[in-house]
């Protein structure tokens, strides 16, 4: 008899546990999925407004740095291979975050790229525009990293940004042979592609055969090109990755605010439905009670 | 007579003759792109003539120029284009290189037409900067007031 009653005394607990959610719990939830939803949208506006910007300076940047780029396409510089090369690796992204993979895909580049030039015996330094990349790179690979720039991302990036970090790469003694910049290059409003350019130390031009060709230039010359190279393709790579990562933004907010406008529907659903139940449970007890008394 | 005719024609080749280069026939028109960070001027247009002031000094490109790699220096960069006319910009520094396909990109820092800069404020500046320059004792300082002053100079006398 006891153990019956004791196990009569458990089970109500257990039913207990699974509750349906109050109308306050629900009403809560609701509020604050609304505020979310609010919130997203405005981050998608400003992220649109910003993006139309952002393209709009991407243009002539475009055609600035494919022009600084057309020496090492058109006197096809490479490299040599034989010689265990110095590598430096330039990651570009930015400080902020919910704006989809944009970090994530140059952080899986350069940590492939990483594994690809140590398998090789080479050396590899990384500098690291944006904090985003500095976090997710610190961990693994925190031995190869050179330099962190941050408060990239707030404003649009301009030429004396560019030129900053191309400074600091130069000062910083560290002699690469060639190296590359790894970036978010832009192609639509909804796509955009993990890209690499490649830069080349002022030995490694000097010292390529077809640099023959080009009359009259002595290294003084020389080095005032390379360096000026480096900072346009650093400005091109800053301009590409802002714009990207606009867009970006732009998705991902406007999806994070689809998903919270389904949330809110179905949670208004549920909520009539508790609702519904709430006063039919009142009715029931009211009219049980009254047939009672009579 | 065919023969003579075929003999004439061979005989240069006999002779090695040595004459000048081809002349323009056919040469590749210049592919000109002059761009700053912030505005593009010219994208891969063809132009008869350009001159650039570089730092080891000014000359002309015409297509099929010589390869080369200059840098820019403060000064006047003017564009001839086919039509005979011709426009003018200040360019601050920058880089120019000339391919052996007779492509030129001309990168500027800084580059404006000419009938945006104002000659007062140029010269305003100009005085400023010489002020300065006996003030500073500091290297890098004195390097960049020697930079403002060698700009305002330039500009100064591109609009004179």
């Amino acid at each position: 008899m006891f153990a019956r009653s004791s196990a009569l005394v458990f089970s109500p607990q257990w039913g207990q546990v699974r509750n349906m959610a109050t109308l306050k719990d629900i009403t809560i939830r609701l509020k604050s999925i609304k505020n979310i939803q609010k919130i997203t949208k405005s981050m998608k506006m400003v992220a649109a407004a910003k993006y139309a910007r952002a393209e709009r300076q991407l243009k002539p940047a475009r055609v600035y740095g494919t022009g600084a780029l057309a020496l090492y396409e058109k006197a096809d510089i490479k490299a040599p291979e034989e010689k265990a090369a110095k590598h430096v690796i330039i990651g570009v992204t930015s400080d902020r975050g919910l704006c989809g993979a944009i970090h994530s895909g140059v952080a899986k580049t350069i940590k492939s790229e990483i594994a690809n030039l140590t398998g090789a015996g080479k050396e590899v330094m990384v500098i690291n525009v944006g904090d985003k990349l500095k976090a997710l790179l610190h961990r693994t690979h925190g031995k190869h990293i050179m330099l962190n720039c941050k408060e990239i991302g707030r404003k649009p990036p301009t030429f004396g940004d560019a030129s900053v970090i191309a400074a600091e790469l130069l000062n910083s003694g560290y002699e690469f042979d060639q190296g590359s910049v790894i970036f978010n290059r832009f192609r639509s409003v909804i796509s955009y592609k993990t890209d690499q350019k490649p830069i080349y130390s002022i030995d490694t031009v000097a010292n390529s055969e077809s640099m023959g060709i080009y009359d009259d230039i002595d290294a003084d010359v020389l080095r005032n090109y390379q360096e000026f190279t480096l900072v346009n393709i650093i400005y091109l790579a800053l301009r590409e990755s802002s714009t990207s990562e606009q867009s970006a933004r732009m998705t991902a907010m406007d999806s994070a605010s689809n998903n919270a406008s389904e949330m809110i529907d179905k949670l208004t659903l549920t909520f009539n439905r508790t609702r519904q139940a709430v006063i039919t449970k009142e009715l029931i007890e009211i009219i049980s009670g009254a047939a009672a008394l009579n | 007579m065919m023969a003579a005719r075929f003999l004439r024609r061979a005989l240069p080749v006999l002779r090695q003759t040595r004459c000048y280069a081809e002349a323009a026939s056919g040469a590749p028109q210049m592919s000109f792109t002059f761009a700053s960070p912030t505005q593009v001027y010219f994208r891969e247009a063809s132009v008869k003539q350009v001159d650039v002031p570089t730092l080891t000094g000014a000359f002309g490109i015409l297509p099929a120029h010589v390869p080369t790699l200059q840098v820019l220096r403060p000064g006047v960069v003017t564009v001839f284009n086919e039509d005979g006319s011709s426009a003018k910009y200040f360019v601050s520094s920058g880089s120019v290189t000339v391919n052996a396909d007779s492509s030129v990109q001309l990168l500027a820092e800084e580059a404006f037409p000419l009938d945006q800069l104002d000659i007062a404020a140029a010269r305003a500046n100009l005085e400023k900067a010489q002020a300065d320059l006996s003030g500073t004792t500091d290297e890098a300082a004195r390097a960049e007031v020697q930079i403002s002053i060698e700009a305002n100079e330039a500009i100064v006398k591109a609009l004179e």
